[in-house]
């Protein structure tokens, strides 16, 4: 599918670009904005990326397959991220994990059939202190038990 | 006891509140005064960083060129991704205007044509909440160009949050900068240090938050009141983070050099359900662990930690009670470091993969006592033998987690070697019969 920046987000880029003395450095800031008009990272956005940053494509490649945060795949309109370190872990955060792939029938990396949900085992997300803890998009959920992760998935099947 | 970084004032993340309560004076005071002055006042403070090395700031500073052809740098590290550590998360939240006015004294005293922050890409909300308080900054003409105006001198920088996107390996500083450049995070070969050669190839320093935002009590109160809070040798406070099996797990701001116990007892409320501790680990999940007996008695600061056979990290403590799975909680450290191994030195690469490997054929009840020698073996073949201290951060846990707990361990596995005959020589050369030497 073709890919073009809408003209509000081509002066959100020109502005990151503006953050920093060459275009180069505005890559990581630029692909957020794509992700978050496309949904994902897909090769059309890659292409697009190179051409308003002056880089070959296969640059735009290597930066996202190095850093989690961008989707090389669709995921689901509420993508969960469940930690499991350490911390996490010594707090149940394996249990919020099991639960949440089971309530959803998907495994890590999956996204439930109407691709309302999708499931990401996460590393440390600095919420040691309020484990165990789940994002949701881009959203926080600490201090959990099962029951509280069946509600929010609830509340946001109805969003 | 006073609280340096996260006082007890309300809605103080708000630019006026932080005004009424004295913020921003720090700074008119530093630019009344020489950049050497101010890097002469942060060294005579002993101020330590916070990220993880606690090296001296002051020192750090002052390895920044006086003149350059070159424009310099100042770089923010708010990357935090160190499992246990949640601390400069409460700064962005809580008293943001404190980094920046930390930020603004730090880039006047190296005289840095531009600062980033960099903040890991999970903390959308709290780069939100940075982004809102640099906004007001720059309005109120603390900050850019509107500076001289509002500050008197000639002086003016710019400040840019950069946000992360999912990589531990970014908080390494050398990594931190080829991904403010927009590369794959590689940490680079020292030397050159970042001083001489940094961003873009500029002389560039980099600090942690907290160090930062130390800054601008230390200016306004006096170099000789900061260096007298806590332990003399890595003074001030520290945010302590406590997490894992305790009642109330959060961040503590108390003197440098507070007991381990106390934190653990007076201020975590101690061990759910009066458990025993069977292990601490003190500065982050890379950090050496200790055992629940070995922590009565131990401070926690840089000093008293080396002392005590481990390192301050991010001063996250993670706490976990007698009825703890040792093994499992190793086996996911390892896979924490295998995960965010950026893969450019073989020992690293190689070696976590095969740390996690015999870890996991451990919990499954399918380990042998050599596999705990060849675990030691392969952690020993990592430290010292690449480019970044990440290798260290995988090697230690495992290292010290083996030998201190080693009892504990063995009654994990049999001593029986149930594996392929290959393996066993091949584990067995690790340990009890190394190679000859090979001789002409
Ligand atoms: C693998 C690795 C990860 C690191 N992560 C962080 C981090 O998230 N935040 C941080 O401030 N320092 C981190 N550091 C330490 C930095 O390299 C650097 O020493 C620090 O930011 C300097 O700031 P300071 O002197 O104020 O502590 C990390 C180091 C390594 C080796
Ligand atoms: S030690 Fe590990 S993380 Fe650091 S540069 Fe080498 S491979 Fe990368
Ligand atoms: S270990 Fe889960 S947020 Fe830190």
């Amino acid at each position: 599918m073709e890919f073009t920046f809408t003209p509000e987000n081509l002066n959100r880029i020109n502005e990151v670009i503006s953050h920093y003395p060459e275009k180069r450095p505005a890559v990581m800031g630029v692909l957020y904005i794509a992700q978050e008009q496309n949904g994902w990272i897909s090769y059309e956005v890659m292409k697009e990326v190179a051409y308003v940053l002056d880089m070959k494509e296969e640059e735009i490649l290597g930066i996202v397959s190095f850093y989690t945060m961008y989707h090389e795949k669709p995921v689901g309109k509420f993508h969960l991220q469940v930690c499991t370190n350490v911390s996490c872990m010594l707090r149940g955060g394996y249990k919020i994990y099991d639960h949440v792939k089971e309530k959803l029938g998907i495994e890590n990396g999956g996204v439930t059939e109407d691709k309302l949900f999708s499931l990401e085992e996460v590393e440390c997300m600095g919420s040691c202190g309020t484990a165990p803890m789940i994002a949701v998009n881009e959203d926080y959920f600490e201090n959990l038990n099962i029951q509280q992760i069946d509600q929010i998935i609830e509340s946001l099947k109805n969003k | 006891m006073e609280k340096i970084v996260l006082p007890d004032i309300k809605d103080l993340h708000l630019i006026d509140v932080y005004i009424q309560n004295g913020g921003y004076t720090a700074l008119k005071k530093a630019f009344s005064q020489t950049p050497d002055d101010i890097i002469d006042q942060v060294k005579k403070s002993g101020l330590r960083g916070r990220g993880g090395a606690a090296f001296f700031a002051g020192l750090k500073w002052s390895f920044m060129p006086k003149t350059s052809s070159k424009p310099k740098y100042l770089c923010i590290n708010g990357d935090e991704s160190e499992p246990g550590s949640f601390k400069d998360r409460q700064i962005l939240e809580f008293n943001p205007h404190q980094l920046i006015e930390g930020t603004l004294i730090e880039a006047y005293a190296i005289q840095a044509n531009a600062a980033y922050i960099y903040i890991r890409g999970e903390y959308h909300k709290w780069i939100k909440l940075l982004e809102k308080a640099l906004a007001d900054a720059y309005e109120y003409g603390f900050v850019g160009d509107k500076m001289k105006e509002k500050l008197g001198g000639n002086y003016s920088v710019n400040i840019y949050v950069h946000k992360g996107a999912g990589a531990y390996i970014c908080g390494e500083e050398s990594a931190l900068m080829n991904s403010i450049e927009g590369k794959r995070g590689y940490p680079r070969v020292k030397p050159p240090f970042p001083a001489q050669n940094g961003l873009w190839g500029c002389p560039t320093t980099i600090n942690n938050v907290e160090t930062v935002a130390n800054v601008p009590p230390i200016i306004n109160k006096g170099w000789e009141w900061f260096s007298k809070i806590g332990e003399p040798k890595h003074p001030g406070t520290i945010l302590y983070g406590l997490s894992g099996h305790v009642n109330n797990p959060g961040i503590y701001e108390l003197p440098s050099g507070t007991l381990l116990t106390d934190l653990i007892y007076k201020y975590g409320g101690g061990v759910p359900g009066n458990k025993k501790i069977l292990c601490v680990i003190p500065g982050g999940s890379s950090m050496p662990p200790l055992r629940g007996e070995q922590i009565e008695g131990i401070k926690m600061d840089a000093e008293s930690l080396k002392a005590a056979g481990t390192s301050i990290g991010t001063a996250g403590i993670i706490v976990m009670d007698e009825d703890t799975d040792l093994v499992q909680v190793l086996a996911r450290i390892a896979k924490f470091y295998y995960h965010e191994s950026c893969g450019q030195c073989t020992p690293c690469r190689e070696g976590t993969g095969w740390m996690l490997k015999l870890l996991n054929r451990i919990a499954k009840g399918e380990g042998s006592t050599h596999d705990l020698d060849l675990l030691i073996s392969v952690a020993s073949n990592i430290e010292g033998n690449t480019i970044c201290a990440l290798g260290e951060a995988a090697a230690w846990p495992v290292r010290f987690m083996i030998t201190r707990f080693r009892d504990y361990f063995e009654t994990c596995v049999s001593r029986e070697v149930t594996i392929p005959v290959a393996n066993k020589v091949h584990s067995l050369r690790h340990t009890e019969y190394p190679l000859a030497p090979i001789k002409d």
